[in-house]
């Protein structure tokens, strides 16, 4: 059993828990994810990891409640405990042998791409981020960023917030007014890290997107999170979460993502109706 | 007098629930067919058995219905005969042995292993850790947990390591209940438990912990019993489809995950009418598990005839009596989906078969122009698996073979000494008896070794 130290929302649909795993704690690196299971019913879902301390032998997730199992987790509170929690699991995310670099979140992509902002950062490598949300209430982590980056640019759908429009047109201005990126990281909706991606080949700057894949064990045995990569089967748990942007299939994982979108939503309903009895 | 044979749960039950299929035999059956042992002098059946049991010993127990000192002659080569009892696949080792076979039948060996380990009290007495070196053992399946109650047998201070929530490995996320009930694995663990080894969930081996870890925290040897990983695909077109599942994925959900339960959350959508591929013991079970996970229709599809599927034959008629239709000498080359890429059908084409290839069996060929279609909205394909594909990650000192599997010397040793290994992971995919085996032979090794280091 695993204790959540700390559970504290962060938008309205956004949470973030410290979870107690020194051994996860001890071992994980940015870009590397773990498996959950709420309860003894539970799903084994995969969360990559926002942060840890070795030292205290705590790592911390964030999540949107998007199904049933998330909402179950948003519904813990601190001194609650999680059935399982497994990791680190992936590779980590490869921050060698460059200098500057551009980091983009989408949505609560955006905490997936701190603790890699956090770790270029730490290593003394040039840091710029944009984080790209529908509106000003989702704006999540905005400190955090402002920390660990030398520019840090906001962008509302509505405008709301920070800038008016999408992070690809961000990133184009950014790319065109001079700014030497050496690599983009982009972590967030699939048809973000599509547009991203496209961008990034057009003006021929590598590009690292990070894949998340319906899984079941994490570990390489069920196949479940294959995608197209280069037009090979590749395994998100095993050969990435991270991959080569231009390479993904995204089209195909779009579709593969919706698998049990009905199931889950059925799911969800069902949990909500039990909780408003 | 003839083999007694063992009753099965009712055709209808079966096909709506997850209840063992074989229901054992009772105190008579097991008197009547233990009686027909001839308790040969040379017991051929034991050099037929992986773990070399000695079967006419425990036989001639079970005629005075003895059935704890059956039990107790079993223990002292298997640690789980509940398992084997059920999974192993007697017909091709001890009872192929069996004198009685040769103008008859032979005697039901796994079916008084399975009544002996269900009906015995098992009140042994534990030993109590004699202090001996501390052993680690990657991964629960059965090379581990054979591995695991040896070494505490002889005295060592054993842990468990174990990757997922669940122990058991293959027996808990591969091996549906039907065939072998839960409750048996979990009862074996617990005896494992009462013998003194300690089991740690949750631990992925070359990620939470590695070697290092492992020596820094006083293990004096290591024993890799991880099992087997990526699943085969054929590399057909649209294998990538909503709805093609690997054996693997589709026997964890329904098995581990408990998918096909409504109280449980992990989803798995309407099967509707389900392709199953291939002809082992894996595609069997996924075909049974379909059935009971309310498919419309299960069809299994083979590219060889029924004769050279390696499925035992017992799991082949369980199949077919309760419904499952064999395509056989068929084989899939595009599997077909609709706009969203949700399963729509399979093209398939039948086969022929030609002159044995190197595997000794005939080889299938295509028939031109025989490609048809075949209705599906899921498709499982059970075409085996490669080993697990963490540990090329974790030590180049550990050495591989060209697919991946470990290599080992006589002594189930690695090429990193005071590493062992065995079961999958050395073999690839084969039989639970076959790692247990493994597990066991090295536990002797690894007592050996730390006997002569020491």
């Amino acid at each position: 059993m695993y204790e959540i130290l700390l559970a504290e929302k962060l938008n309205g649909s956004v949470m973030k828990m410290v979870i107690s795993a020194p051994l996860v704690a001890k071992k994980c690196l940015a870009g590397q994810f773990i498996i959950l299971r709420v309860d003894e019913v539970g799903e084994r879902i995969p969360l990559t990891i926002f942060d840890y301390d070795r030292k205290s032998g705590t790592v911390s997730i964030i999540f949107q409640i998007v199904g049933a199992t998330t909402r179950k987790l948003s519904l813990l509170k601190k001194g609650d405990y999680l059935f399982d929690f497994v990791g680190p699991l992936g590779n980590p995310t490869n921050t060698n042998d460059i200098n500057k670099v551009l980091v983009i979140g989408g949505g609560v992509g955006t905490a997936i791409a701190f603790p890699i902002c956090k770790e270029l950062y730490e290593s003394k490598k040039e840091v710029d981020a944009i984080a790209g949300f529908r509106n000003k209430e989702l704006v999540i982590l905005e400190d955090d960023f402002r920390d660990v980056t030398k520019q840090f640019f906001i962008m509302t759908d509505d405008g709301s917030y920070g800038e008016k429009g999408l992070v690809t047109e961000k990133l184009e201005k950014l790319i065109l007014s001079g700014s030497n990126y050496e690599r983009v990281y982009a972590i967030g909706p699939l048809p973000m890290m599509k547009f991203v991606s496209k961008v990034c080949d057009k003006y021929n700057i590598p590009v690292i997107v990070s894949m998340n894949s319906i899984m079941i064990d994490g570990t390489g045995m069920c196949g479940c999170c294959r995608l197209l990569v280069d037009g090979k089967v590749r395994f998100a748990c095993i050969d990435g979460p991270e991959f080569d942007g231009t390479k993904v299939d995204y089209d195909e994982a779009i579709k593969r993502n919706k698998m049990y979108f009905k199931e889950e939503r059925e799911k969800d309903c069902n949990l909500l109706r039990r909780i408003d009895e | 007098m003839n083999r007694v044979e063992m009753r099965l749960l009712d055709i209808d039950k079966r096909k709506t629930t997850f209840e063992e299929v074989a229901l054992g035999y009772n105190k008579k059956e097991m008197l009547d067919e233990a009686s027909r042992c001839l308790n040969c002098k040379n017991k051929p059946c034991v050099s037929g058995c992986l773990v070399n049991i000695d079967i006419p010993k425990f036989i001639d127990f079970l005629k005075k219905d003895n059935v704890d000192e059956a039990y107790n002659v079993i223990s002292k080569s298997s640690l789980l005969p509940g398992i084997c009892g059920r999974v192993c696949p007697q017909e091709t080792q001890c009872e192929a042995k069996c004198i009685r076979g040769i103008k008859g039948e032979s005697i039901a060996i796994g079916r008084l292993e399975r009544y002996v380990a269900d009906n015995a009290a098992k009140n042994f007495v534990f030993s109590e850790s004699e202090g001996k070196a501390k052993v680690a053992i990657i991964g629960s399946g059965p090379s581990g947990l054979s591995c695991a109650g040896t070494l505490s047998t002889l005295g060592y201070d054993v842990t468990v390591f174990e990757a997922m929530h669940k122990f058991g490995g293959v027996l808990i996320y591969g091996i549906p209940e039907f065939r072998l009930p839960k409750t048996i694995v979990s009862e074996e663990i617990e005896k494992l438990e009462k013998l003194g080894v300690k089991f740690i969930k949750n631990v992925v081996f070359g990620k939470t912990i590695d070697i290092n870890d492992l020596i820094d925290e006083g293990y004096k040897a290591i024993f890799i019993g991880c099992g087997a990983g990526l699943p085969n695909f054929m590399g057909i077109p649209g294998e990538n489809l909503n709805g093609v599942y690997s054996a693997n994925e589709f026997l964890t959900r329904v098995n581990l995950m408990k998918a096909s339960d409504e109280r449980y959350d992990t989803p798995l959508g309407d099967l509707g009418d389900v392709v199953v591929v291939g002809g082992g013991n894996v595609a069997m079970d996924a075909s049974r598990c379909a059935l009971r996970a309310k498919a419309k229709s299960v069809s299994l599809v083979y590219r060889r005839d029924f004769e050279q599927m390696p499925a035992r034959k017992e799991e082949v008629l369980h199949a077919q009596e309760e419904g499952v239709n064999f395509n056989v000498l068929t084989n899939p080359c595009e599997i077909l989906g609709d706009e969203l890429d949700n399963i729509v059908g399979v093209k398939c084409v039948k086969m022929e078969l030609s002159a044995p290839d190197s595997s000794g069996r005939r080889r299938p060929v295509e028939i031109k122009n025989s490609q048809f279609i075949k209705k599906a909205n899921t498709v499982i394909m059970a075409i085996g698996n490669n080993p697990n594909p963490l540990i090329k990650n974790i030590t180049p000192a550990i050495k591989l073979n060209q697919k991946g599997c470990i290599e080992i010397d006589e002594n189930h040793m690695t090429s990193l000494p005071g590493v062992f290994a065995g079961g999958d992971i050395v073999t690839g995919a084969a039989t639970v008896i076959l790692a247990m085996q493994a597990g066991k032979e090295s536990a002797y090794s690894i007592d050996k070794y730390l006997k002569n280091k020491l």
